[in-house]
């Protein structure tokens, strides 16, 4: 186990929300689909995203059968797909924006892709792009033997989601095995912007930070500055997805700045 | 459920064990799951698997409660018409090379095919877990009603996906559900297919698996679902192993059934797994040719990958998405494959072959006329099989000094026909072309 301490010690997720954290504030991670509208765009989008106050990106890998997304993400990655994405640009497009920015990027992706690269090579070839790890919402640490090999091998993080049904059995393998931070799912659904977000959310970070988490994220429906000010006082990071993707198809790249700027200002927690 | 956390299957394959079986050493049968070598196991969200505990726990409890035993034994018999028939095909086994063709007859179950099997079970777990929804997918329509069905039959709320563009197709199995009291929900996501319509009831069960439960219609999926909707369908082989044992005095030399999901064949193959002298074949969907690329042969063509939750055969492109299946039967049109049957082929305990929709409608027909029996489009291609099979094993008696007719071969009718008059009255051009029914069929409608 000493050699995970090591890695964890490097993780670059850990780092980002820790910098966030020493300046008193939440981290805020945005989520963009690679390809959508082309990779060029994901690649400006992304640097702005880190300009106006991003600490971490995720970027998702447009896939056949997304079954954690609703509507705005699905439409979004079955257009990238129409377009002719293919899962190595999602190389370029992370070393496009560690290339230019300081903020830690992973990859949001199903598990299929994976496998079909292959774990090593895949992890191989994120590792070399600059990637901080992998977000996998159809991968629990069950199946994940190989992930945890390869992960270990180059250095990567693996961050695990736990839900408001995790057993709390669960939530301590599941908290053992994540590395950067722990996504927390923050209602029983998929991902969408929503009016309010669950109450369970605070019980699924508290659960998860008694299991030993020191970092635990929370993300789906989240989407305005008075949301991410709610769940910033509680949680280490705060994950906004579908409105972004909302953004970058109504507005592009300057709507993603716009709107990256708004929630971050609900990032600074008020002085107890 | 607590399984050990870092001895999840990587790759390799399970070869020799076939062998090891043939010796004698173990049983293939009652696989309990999460695992087939290397294929199954739980490769879905977090969310969802405390859902999937609670049913292996709850399937777990059933199985070995005899009221739950009795009350499935019940609703097979006097609601579903079980036992199912096993009919010697005469007519029809002139074609096969003059072996014994025998059907099992699970087109004669209520609601017209084996589907029925597994929702019964199903439906009555979900009342033991205390839950009043069940959802569901469908492809033609036929594991929506045959879900719609067992809900009506037990009090609960019924809400079926199902592709727009098969909603449109089946008009009439829509208004089936609708009559038995279901929710028809049409799917306009991705590519609008079988394979979106169970994206869109997980993406249902995340949001409301509290007093949601999912009734899968094969035996794929997530753990517990291979092995619990097999268990369902294990009465298929059961009673078959049981009917041509008191009907010929012997096990048969083979046994056919087509493969989808593999629901059917599987709940067949069970009862002869642990008998080394009958050959087992799944027959998929060959679609236009294996070599067209439009088919859904997955075991044949497709590589491992995950796809609603299993590690299986997959039809998949080099980035691993998942490639659109094409068949003549809705039944089978599916990219995908439970992973026993995965299993089973690696380990060539059972041949898997493909039929294309030519040689399925030409068996079809065949069947049609010389049994006056109509079968499902699906069944049509273990028919398919069937003559081949038939007409091998003729050749091998022939070779031996044997006659054909001491060889036999079950085949597993699992649904009939009447659904599929509309598409082979298109395919066999039967329709008079001023007729409104031809207008319709044009357009792909079912009548």
């Amino acid at each position: 186990m000493t050699g995970v301490q090591d890695i964890t010690s490097t993780s670059k997720s850990a780092a980002a929300i820790d910098k966030a954290r020493a300046e008193g504030r939440a981290a805020l991670i945005g989520y963009l689909p690679a390809g959508y509208p082309d990779v060029e765009q994901t690649i400006a989008a992304g640097i702005a995203l880190a300009e106006n106050g991003a600490d971490l990106i995720e970027i998702g890998i447009p896939y056949s059968d997304p079954v954690m997304d609703g509507v705005v993400i699905q439409a979004a990655t079955t257009e990238a797909l129409a377009k002719g994405f293919h899962v190595r640009q999602v190389f370029d497009v992370v070393r496009g924006i560690t290339s230019k920015t300081d903020a830690a990027v992973l990859v949001m992706t199903y598990w299929n892709p994976v496998i079909r690269m292959g774990v090593d090579e895949f992890s191989r070839l994120l590792a070399e792009a600059g990637g901080a790890g992998l977000i996998t919402p159809d991968l629990i640490p069950d199946e994940a033997a190989e992930w945890m090999a390869a992960s270990d091998k180059y250095g990567l993080d693996r961050v695990f989601l736990v839900a408001p049904s995790s057993s709390p059995e669960r939530m301590k393998r599941t908290v053992d095995a994540s590395r950067g931070f722990v996504y927390a799912v923050s209602i029983m659904g998929v991902t969408g912007a929503r009016e309010s977000v669950s109450s369970a959310a605070q019980g699924v970070v508290a659960a998860a930070h008694a299991a030993g988490a020191e970092r635990v994220c929370v993300g789906l429906g989240v989407s305005n500055a008075g949301q991410v000010r709610e769940i910033a006082a509680y949680a280490d990071g705060v994950i906004v997805g579908t409105a972004l993707v909302a953004a970058i198809r109504d507005g592009g790249v300057e709507a993603v700045a716009a709107l990256t700027k708004d929630l971050s200002a609900g990032l600074t927690r008020e002085e107890a | 459920m607590v399984r050990p956390m870092v001895d999840a299957p990587t790759t390799g394959s399970d070869e020799g064990t076939a062998d090891a079986f043939l010796q004698g050493d173990r049983s293939l049968r009652h696989a309990p799951g999460p695992y087939f070598g290397s294929y199954g196991g739980r490769w879905m969200p977090e969310s969802l698997i405390a859902a999937l505990d609670e049913l292996e726990d709850t399937f777990e409890k059933a199985k070995a409660d005899p009221d739950f035993v009795a009350q499935i034994a019940d609703l097979n018999k006097n609601y579903s018409g079980r036992p199912s028939l096993l009919t010697e095909a005469k007519r029809f086994a002139e074609h096969a090379g003059g072996v014994r063709v025998f059907l099992k007859r699970e087109d004669l179950n209520h609601t017209g095919s084996h589907k029925i099997n597994n929702v019964i079970g199903q439906a009555l777990l979900a009342t033991r877990m205390g839950k009043t929804r069940v959802i569901a997918e469908t492809g033609a329509g036929q594991h929506g009603v045959a879900s719609a069905t067992a809900a009506a039959l037990l009090g609960l709320e019924c809400v079926v996906y199902m592709g727009a563009e098969d909603c449109r197709r089946q008009a009439l199995n829509v208004a089936r559900m609708e009559l038995l009291g279901a929710t028809v929900i049409p799917v306009t996501s991705g590519s609008q297919t079988l394979k979106d319509a169970i994206n869109e009831a997980l993406r249902d069960w995340v949001a409301n698996v509290g007093h949601t439960h999912y009734l899968l219609g094969t035996a794929a999926g997530a753990h517990p679902f291979p092995a619990m909707v097999r268990y369902f369908h294990e009465v298929i082989g059961e009673e078959a192993r049981a009917q041509i044992l008191d009907q010929t005095g012997r096990l048969p030399d083979a046994v056919c059934a087509c493969i989808g999901g593999g629901s059917n064949a599987i709940g067949i193959f069970h009862g002869f797994l642990d008998d080394p002298s009958v050959r087992i074949y799944g027959f998929e969907a060959g679609g236009d040719g294996v070599d067209t690329g439009r088919h859904a042969a997955t075991i044949t063509l497709g590589k491992p990958g995950v796809l609603h939750g299993a590690r299986s055969y997959l039809m998949q492109d080099d980035d691993g998405q998942t490639i659109e299946s094409h068949s003549i039967s809705a039944g089978l049109d599916y990219p995908g494959v439970g992973p026993e049957h995965s299993y089973l082929a690696d380990i060539g305990r059972v041949s898997y072959e493909p039929i294309t929709d030519s040689e399925a409608m030409d068996a079809f027909r065949l069947l049609c006329r010389t049994e006056g029996i109509i079968p499902a489009i699906e069944s049509a291609h273990a028919l398919a099989g069937a003559i081949k099979v038939g007409q091998r094993l003729a050749a091998e008696a022939s070779s031996a000094g044997e006659a054909a007719a001491d060889k036999i071969v079950i085949v597993n009718l699992s649904g009939r026909g009447d659904k599929d008059v509309a598409t082979a009255a298109e395919w066999f051009d039967l329709l008079d072309k001023d007729s409104v029914e031809a207008e319709i069929g044009k357009e792909g409608e079912q009548l």
